[in-house]
């Protein structure tokens, strides 16, 4: 069924690739160059001021969203693991609005309240779910890990780490089969990125030239070991060379950078070209999870970022720029606080899933 | 003799093995730099260096097969697999290699590696980080599962397993890594430091595999626990009035038959209880053994009880966890008779 793999060796088109030096030895470059294996570009997008208001819309509905259910979780409404995606709101927010929903699809790992936020699915339902309520978009039988919505392309929410890419594969691989002409975005962390299940299914992909985009969110820890302390490639988008999948490296804390980096990466995929895998450079605020304290990394270097690339932020300097008052971006603000509060008072009013439900979706019968 | 709490008691034996043996080594996730998520290893890099106490990426299969590695070149690795939940893509590696060198080359070579991994539940960790997987190693010839219900034991059976020459899964119950948890979820758990069990010599010593525990004596039912149910199970039968003998198992394989048989001889009722899923647990395999050695023992028939056949729940956590009220009824059900 499957066209033969690429011919021409990937790398090599790269300069990149060229330098075969080490990974320890990897400079770091003084400004942010987007870096690339296999030729393919990564234009910084140039959006309409109704796209930029709608992306500062739905990465401030992330945050907002996200700073809600720390404060959740802090009162005891939600329990055991909560991993926050603050910092990190430009990567799914630019690449989500690339997609055609209704025809791609998503899957991704444990971090994935955005996710959800940014295909669309009603901020109640998903924090509902966080707090184990019957209405909740799981019935309260996921939680904050757990989360799937067919009806938005959105195929979970997967809390064991990597195990989403080799889905992610046989999703693109029924899209093909199916000739429907959709692309999976199959997301996961630097963390993941060393997990064996990875590369089967990168050979896979490319193999079988399925229709998937590998999205690497670099947010530089897996919980609490850095990037360089667990890679022995630590420059993530190179990791696809060796089965010639072409990689991207791409600042994820740029929405536009992000945007016109996965337009090519589909164009390219959507082609018939096969997989592609994209690094985003991105960083999250908060501990791995609720319970981390962060004493692997310093509060400067978090402080640090913050200041000077968070995403939201850039985004409204650039907005005010271009002349939209600061009234019109307030207004927003509160449209989105109110959003979230309604979110959590809904969850909060939520009765807890019946006891029938326990024994529910086990298996297609009950038992 | 210092109070320490269960994480304190495994760090210490890791510590003690450490200094004993440099062939010991500890890899695993965030087990390094920042001393395991549960702290479990905390300070042994800087006190052993990154060659002896170092991080390892996301993959499990890699660490478990490269301990079976190491292992057959005569190092004694202690692999830790963050949660038990994570253990899967190493099952390969476990069955397929660890269980069976041994065997297949004739006791030419070994695999002593003890995979350490906090299971079970009770902390609100859905299906991802609440699981008990025992049985899946239990019904695994080559492999022995170790479970330590307390801080003294943990330490002297952990050394036990770094001494073993054959692979052992250490089960960690994280509930009960701070205090011993009841089952009484709406009160407050007591600390270790309160209890005689936080006892634990600094120095080395060990409990051998295979040896249960009578925590509680008695001679109406003899109730067979492990790890935090162990606790659960004797808050029970001490609210209930009833004189039953507790046994914690300490061990899954190998197994003290000889304990629990003299036990159920003598009470002639049995309950088992865990928290794993009750279809071809580990109560199965004990219900099965002590009928066979205790069948003209017995005044009633065996119970079980253990967690419902579904995944573990994000919500109703408590509704799931075998608990006070179903052991409660489970007790009264079997002695029943016997206070009629």
């Amino acid at each position: 069924m499957a066209k033969p793999p690429r011919k021409t060796p990937a790398a090599k088109k790269s300069p990149a690739a060229k330098k075969s030096a080490p990974a320890r030895k990897s400079s770091t470059p003084s400004k942010p160059v987007a870096k690339t294996t296999g030729g393919l570009k990564t234009p910084i997008y140039k959006a309409t001021k109704a796209e930029l208001m709608d992306f500062y819309e739905q990465m401030l509905l992330i945050r907002r969203f996200e700073e809600k259910a720390g404060q959740l979780y802090g009162l005891g409404l939600i329990g055991g693991f909560c991993h926050l995606y603050i910092g990190q709101e430009a990567v799914v927010t630019g690449l989500q609005s690339a997609i055609e929903p209704g025809k791609d699809s998503v899957i991704t790992g444990y971090r994935d309240h955005g996710h959800m936020l940014a295909c669309g699915i009603d901020p109640k339902i998903v924090m509902a779910e966080l707090t184990g309520r019957a209405s909740g978009i799981s019935k309260g039988k996921g939680g904050s890990m757990h989360m799937f919505s067919v009806d938005h392309g959105f195929y979970g929410g997967h809390g064991i780490v990597g195990a989403q890419v080799s889905l992610g594969t046989g999703l693109a691989f029924a899209h093909k089969y199916k000739e429907d002409g959709g692309v999976c975005l199959a997301y996961f962390g630097d963390g993941a990125s060393n997990q064996g299940q990875v590369y089967e299914s990168f050979n896979m992909a490319e193999l079988w030239q399925l229709p998937v985009v590998f999205v690497i969110e670099n947010n530089q820890y897996a919980m609490g070991t850095s990037v360089n302390r667990s890679s022995a490639e630590d420059q993530l988008y190179r990791r696809g060379e060796s089965f010639r999948i072409p990689g991207m490296q791409v600042d994820g804390m740029d929405v536009l950078a992000v945007r016109g980096a996965v337009e090519e990466a589909l164009k390219d995929v959507r082609g018939g070209g096969g997989p592609v895998l994209m690094e985003l450079k991105t960083y999250r605020y908060r501990g791995h999870s609720m319970s981390d304290p962060a004493k692997y990394r310093s509060r400067e270097e978090v402080q640090n970022i913050r200041e000077k690339s968070d995403p939201i932020e850039r985004l409204k300097a650039m907005l005010m720029k271009q002349g939209v008052a600061e009234d019109e971006l307030k207004i927003l603000d509160k449209k989105v606080r109110k959003t979230v509060a309604d979110a959590a008072d809904f969850a909060e009013e939520s009765p807890e899933p019946e006891l029938a439900e326990l024994y529910t979706d086990v298996l297609v019968e009950q038992y | 003799m210092a109070v320490m709490n269960m994480i304190e008691a495994i760090n210490s034996g890791l510590d003690n093995m450490m200094e004993r043996d440099d062939n010991v080594v500890i890899m695993g996730e965030d087990v390094g730099y920042f001393g395991g998520v549960f702290r479990a290893t905390a300070g042994l890099q800087e006190k052993y260096g990154k060659t002896r106490c170092f991080d390892s990426p996301i993959s499990e299969c890699g660490i478990i097969g490269a301990a079976v590695g190491m292992g057959a070149y005569g190092l004694r690795p202690v692999p830790e697999i963050q949660f038990a939940d994570y253990i899967y893509p190493g099952m390969d590696q476990l069955i397929s290699e660890a269980a069976r060198l041994r065997y297949r080359s004739a006791g030419e070579f070994i695999a002593p590696l003890t995979v350490r991994s906090p299971f079970g539940g009770g902390i609100f960790g859905g299906q991802t980080h609440s699981q008990s997987p025992e049985a899946m190693f239990t019904h695994v010839s080559g492999l022995k599962t170790v479970i330590p219900s307390t801080p003294y034991d943990a330490k002297g059976l952990l050394i036990a397993a770094i001494e073993d020459n054959d692979p052992v899964l250490f089960f960690e119950p994280k509930r009960i890594y701070n205090g011993p948890f009841t089952g009484y979820y709406d009160k407050p758990v007591e600390p270790w430091s309160k209890f005689d069990a936080a006892q634990v010599p600094e120095d080395y010593y060990r409990i051998e595999l295979g040896k249960a525990n009578i925590v509680r004596e008695g001679d109406e039912v003899t109730v067979l626990a492990y790890g935090t149910m162990v606790h659960v199970a004797r808050a029970v039968v001490e609210e209930h009035g009833i004189n039953a003998e507790v046994i914690d198992l300490r061990t899954l394989v190998p197994l003290d038959i000889e304990t629990i048989e003299a036990s159920v001889k003598k009470t002639g009722r049995c309950l088992i209880v865990h928290e794993a899923t009750r279809t071809s647990g580990f109560g199965a395999e004990l219900s099965a053994l002590v009928q066979e050695r205790c069948f003209y023992h017995l005044e009633a028939p065996i119970e079980r009880v253990t967690g419902f056949d579904t995944p573990y729940p994000h919500s109703l956590e408590w509704a799931y966890f075998p608990g006070p009220v179903r052991i409660g009824e489970a007790l009264e059900k079997i002695v029943g008779e016997l206070k009629s």
